[in-house]
């Protein structure tokens, strides 16, 4: 399969937005490019089935390389393992999802789809980037339109929390170039030149003391993406001001792409190293995963509740990128995949509260369950899977990463589990009283009472997440042997180089 | 007269002759109005362009004083396709202006001057190529004929110039005291890096400092930016600096190379000072001309990472970045020139709300600073990278965090600018900008540069070839 299809075909959808005349054509060609998308992404996860049962045991599937920048080695190398396919329905999903839930912006309808479906392009790219430059590039490419986005369509302090998110990213990505340059220089191939490409740089022995030099700058560079402790605070802000379907984007891919560079890069290139940080790296996570769990407990507001708790769920998938064991490894992209899926549906739930009541403040809300039911059980279900109910996502995910990291004999990992699993506790806490509050009892005003439940749009863009959730939760197996192999090899090949 | 003089000196003689023709337009016209002298003015620039991609032959003249070879020529050609770029844009406000002829003739010289400078193989000729350049664009900024900031920034801008040729002469004559010689290839041979020599080599780089507004020789650049007239500002941010640079790099490369270690030091330190200090003056201006001039020196500190990376990939990702900051910042200065000559604004909170009344421009406009700032796809991300990575080649990773972190920087204000444009209401937003032709073919070729130059590889793989031979 033609991996760069994915890039094409949302850039394409996107130019095709521009030309239209007309909102209701705007949104029906975003919608038909959406759907495409996630056609695209079932159609390789068949495909990647496929190859993988006929007995294909390549690190990475469906490899396409073009020199891009031949004086400096610079190439167009795309790939998938099981990880970057995850991650590419994760975000097919969250696409379509976020489309239909925007389906009645008029406020410049056209700049919005436009650049929802080129931070689409962003997000693809760099998931199934081989080569550090692209990688690079498209990770830069997704940041823009994250502070349009949030500052033309937000809502509440905009202007700053745009400004705040985007200088954070940008802070990221620059400390992420450093480390990129510093692999670069102290790559050497066969005929002494430098080189960008993830496998090839895979299989060179790094000396070590480089490799503690760069790791830092890589991880809180794609860190800062994925909200590692105590880099985290633009992901209340930026979540908060952002317009819905921003917010699923931020959250549901976004902070992903930070998790997935950790693991790709990082994790990947720099064993050694990796190695020598996971103690901080553990530490972090589990002070991340506590102190978001905590700080939900205080918001007043859905969304802070959510962009809190995402800061929480987030610091599973560095704990399980730290521990450094394949179950650890598997459940921290299991989480991902999880976290992305729940915080989109969760999101887009709160969404469609404020559109009807025009409030987040839970203490204002109340009864919601009577007047709009299918809004609130699809609330009720994003919040028992994220309080980890089983045959939920979320369940399985964190239980993996438990498991994984409990693989760890040594005794300040152990503690640092336990800590982790207690902020399930807190998690029921305030999800139960978000859900309590707002959800069940008396109606909270009068006027509530006239509004109307979910339209097509919407029930369709519930369902699609919801099947996700359900999928992943009831028959976890699938995604379990999608994602394993993959961690296993990342491992595999970095024990190989650290022993040679 | 050598054979091939005319096939070497072709760019040279080309101008001379668009100056002639000019002169004679001047003489023989007085009835037709401005439209048709600019027209016919802009035609030619093009013929030049145009002429500049055939017929060349790298070869010397004059016992190598000077010389040409396929790199200079692609570096004329940038210059030329600057001054016809400009020449575009200022056409709404050269149709009103009394002068056209004059301008042209002062823009030409100036081209000329320029042209000689980097052919030049002698500090004599590059002397006189770099006062040819420099005494008519004293003129230009002056060519507001009826504005007070105008005439200020001239005397500022001659004084400073003057200074900084005095710097010049008194390095150059101490070279030639220590190593008999002004040629620059026998006077690489004979540096042997004496205090004295390095003391001459202090001067001449402060010298080009000046001329790029390198900081702390930059205190000129805001005042004249702001009082020149538009189509002057944007001629001396981006030709008359991108001539500098291209004479700056082979002088540092060539001439210096004995000393390159004595040199890296000063640039590098003189890069973190530009970059910090035009990153900080940057934050918080308000007049849109005086922003661009403390972007631009900003922008100075990054190319001087890439030049201090002394390579192949060094020399070529400076070449390369001065192509595209000629696409982004002629773009930028052209919405500027448009809201200053059309609706007489040049406060960044004038534009705000500009995407209601304008969204094609406040597009130009955002993709030529987001091109600055170095966001993908435009071409500004890979310029910044490859001028990053020429850098870190030396292994001074302290140097490329401080620049990534003035890239952050710089990002909050080219981010402001865009902000205002998009989402700020505003009572009485700028009416719809009419725009003529030339202007609006200005911005085509400055957006179609900065959306195409960087995806394809082309143009780093064409300067490459013709630095790594």
């Amino acid at each position: 399969m033609n991996l760069s299809l994915l890039v094409i075909l949302p850039f394409l959808t996107s130019l095709v937005v521009l030309l239209c005349r007309g909102f209701k054509q705007v949104r029906a060609v975003a919608a038909t490019g959406a759907a495409l998308q996630v056609g695209l992404g079932l159609a390789l996860l068949c495909f990647y089935w496929n190859q993988r049962v006929s007995g294909n045991t390549g690190l990475m599937l469906f490899q396409e390389d073009h020199v891009w920048y031949a004086p400096l080695q610079i190439h167009y190398h795309t790939g998938v393992d099981g990880i970057s396919v995850a991650m590419i329905l994760l975000t097919s999903l969250i696409v379509l999802a976020g489309v239909l839930v925007s389906w009645n912006i008029e406020k410049l309808s056209k700049e919005f789809f436009f650049l929802l479906l080129l931070l689409s392009v962003g997000a693809y790219g760099f998931f199934i980037s081989l080569d550090l430059f692209t990688l690079f590039f498209f990770l830069e490419l997704a940041v823009i339109p994250k502070f349009m986005l949030i500052v033309i369509w937000g809502s509440g302090n905009k202007e700053y929390s745009a400004m705040k998110l985007v200088l954070m990213l940008m802070a990221g990505s620059a400390l992420v170039f450093v480390g990129l340059t510093g692999i670069y220089f102290h790559s050497a191939t066969a005929d002494g030149m430098h080189s960008f490409d993830l496998l090839r740089i895979a299989q060179m022995n790094i000396p070590v003391e480089t490799q503690k030099l760069f790791f830092p700058f890589i991880f809180i560079g794609f860190g800062i993406f994925a909200a590692l402790f105590p880099f985290h605070t633009w992901v209340p802000d930026g979540h908060s001001s952002a317009p819905t379907a921003a917010s699923m984007f931020l959250a549901g891919i976004s902070m992903k792409l930070g998790g997935y560079g950790c693991l790709r890069v990082a994790t990947f290139l720099l064993p050694a190293a990796a190695h020598y940080y996971s103690g901080i790296i553990v530490l972090l996570s589990a002070i991340a995963i506590l102190y978001g769990a905590f700080a939900t407990m205080m918001q007043t507001d859905l969304k802070y509740i959510n962009a809190y708790s995402s800061i929480s769920h987030c610091g599973f998938v560095l704990l399980g990128i730290g521990m450094l064991t394949k179950t650890a490894i598997t459940g921290a992209v299991m989480q991902m995949v999880s976290h992305g899926l729940m915080t989109a549906l969760f999101f887009a739930c709160i969404g469609m509260i404020y559109d009807r009541t025009h409030t987040r403040t839970v203490a204002k809300l109340g009864g919601l369950l009577k007047v709009m039911p299918f809004i609130s059980t699809a609330f009720v279900l994003a919040g028992l899977c994220s309080l980890g109910l089983p045959g939920l996502s979320g369940f399985v995910a964190e239980v993996t990463v438990f498991m994984g990291s409990w693989e760890h004999a040594d005794g300040f990992y152990r503690w640092a589990t336990i800590a982790a699993c207690s902020s399930i506790v807190v998690t029921a806490v305030y999800i139960l009283r978000a859900v309590g509050q707002a959800i069940m009892g008396p109606v909270g005003q009068d006027h509530f009472r006239s509004l109307k439940d979910a339209g097509w749009n919407e029930r369709l863009a519930v369902t699609i997440l919801v099947i996700g959730i359900v999928a992943v939760g009831v028959a976890p197996f699938w995604l379990n042997n999608l994602i394993a192999p993959a961690s296993e090899a990342i491992l595999h090949t970095s024990e190989a180089i650290m022993h040679r | 007269m050598p054979k091939d003089f005319f096939v070497l000196m072709k760019a040279e003689l080309l101008v001379t002759l668009l100056l002639i023709i000019i002169l004679l337009l001047k003489i023989g016209n007085k009835k037709q109005g401005n439209g048709f002298l600019l027209q016919i003015i802009n035609l030619l620039l093009l013929v030049n362009l145009v002429a500049g991609f055939f017929c060349n032959r790298p070869g010397s003249l004059f016992g190598g004083s000077f010389h040409t070879d396929h790199l200079l020529v692609l570096e004329k050609n940038m210059l030329s396709l600057g001054t016809l770029i400009i020449s575009l844009q200022a056409y709404d406000w050269l149709l009103q202006h009394k002068h056209v002829a004059e301008f042209y003739m002062l823009l030409l010289s100036t081209l000329l001057g320029m042209f000689f400078m980097i052919s030049s193989g002698n500090l004599l000729l590059f002397f006189v190529g770099l006062e040819l350049s420099t005494i008519p664009l004293a003129a230009l900024v002056n060519f507001d004929l009826d504005k007070r900031l105008s005439s200020e920034a001239a005397i500022k801008f001659i004084l400073s110039s003057a200074f900084s040729s005095g710097l010049l002469l008194f390095g150059i004559s101490m070279l030639y005291g220590t190593t008999g010689t002004l040629d620059f290839a026998v006077l690489a041979e004979q540096l042997n890096g004496s205090p004295l020599q390095l003391f001459a080599f202090v001067l001449l780089l402060a010298a080009f400092a000046f001329k790029i507004s390198v900081v702390p020789f930059h205190l000129w650049t805001a005042d004249v930016y702001q009082g020149a007239p538009v189509a002057v500002t944007s001629y001396l941010s981006v030709v008359s600096k991108a001539a500098i640079l291209f004479v700056l790099v082979p002088v540092l490369y060539i001439v210096f190379r004995s000393q390159g270690n004595t040199w890296y030091n000063i640039i590098y330190l003189l890069s973190i000072l530009t970059m910090v200090i035009g990153n900080l003056f940057a934050l918080r201006q308000q007049n849109m001309k005086r922003f661009l001039a403390f972007s631009s020196i900003a922008q100075m500190g990054f190319i001087l990472i890439g030049i201090s990376g002394q390579s192949e990939a060094g020399g070529t990702s400076v070449v390369y970045f001065v192509l595209i900051y000629i696409f982004s910042n002629l773009g930028a200065f052209g919405v500027v020139a448009l809201m200053s000559t059309q609706a007489g604004k040049e406060n960044v909170n004038d534009y705000r709300g500009l995407y209601k009344t304008n969204p094609l421009l406040t597009w130009v406009l955002a993709i030529s600073l987001f091109s600055l700032a170095g966001i993908p796809p435009t071409a500004g991300f890979f310029g910044k990278f490859f001028l990053l990575l020429a850098g870190a080649d030396k292994g001074n990773y302290g140097l490329i965090t401080v620049a990534v972190l003035n890239m952050v920087v710089s990002l909050y204000y080219y981010l402001r600018i865009v902000k205002v444009m998009f989402m700020e209401q505003n009572g009485q937003p700028v009416e719809r900008i009419q725009t003529g032709m030339p202007a609006k073919m200005a911005l085509v070729i400055c957006i179609g540069g900065v959306l195409i130059t960087g995806l394809a590889s082309g143009a780093y793989q064409y300067i490459y070839s013709l630095i790594a031979g």
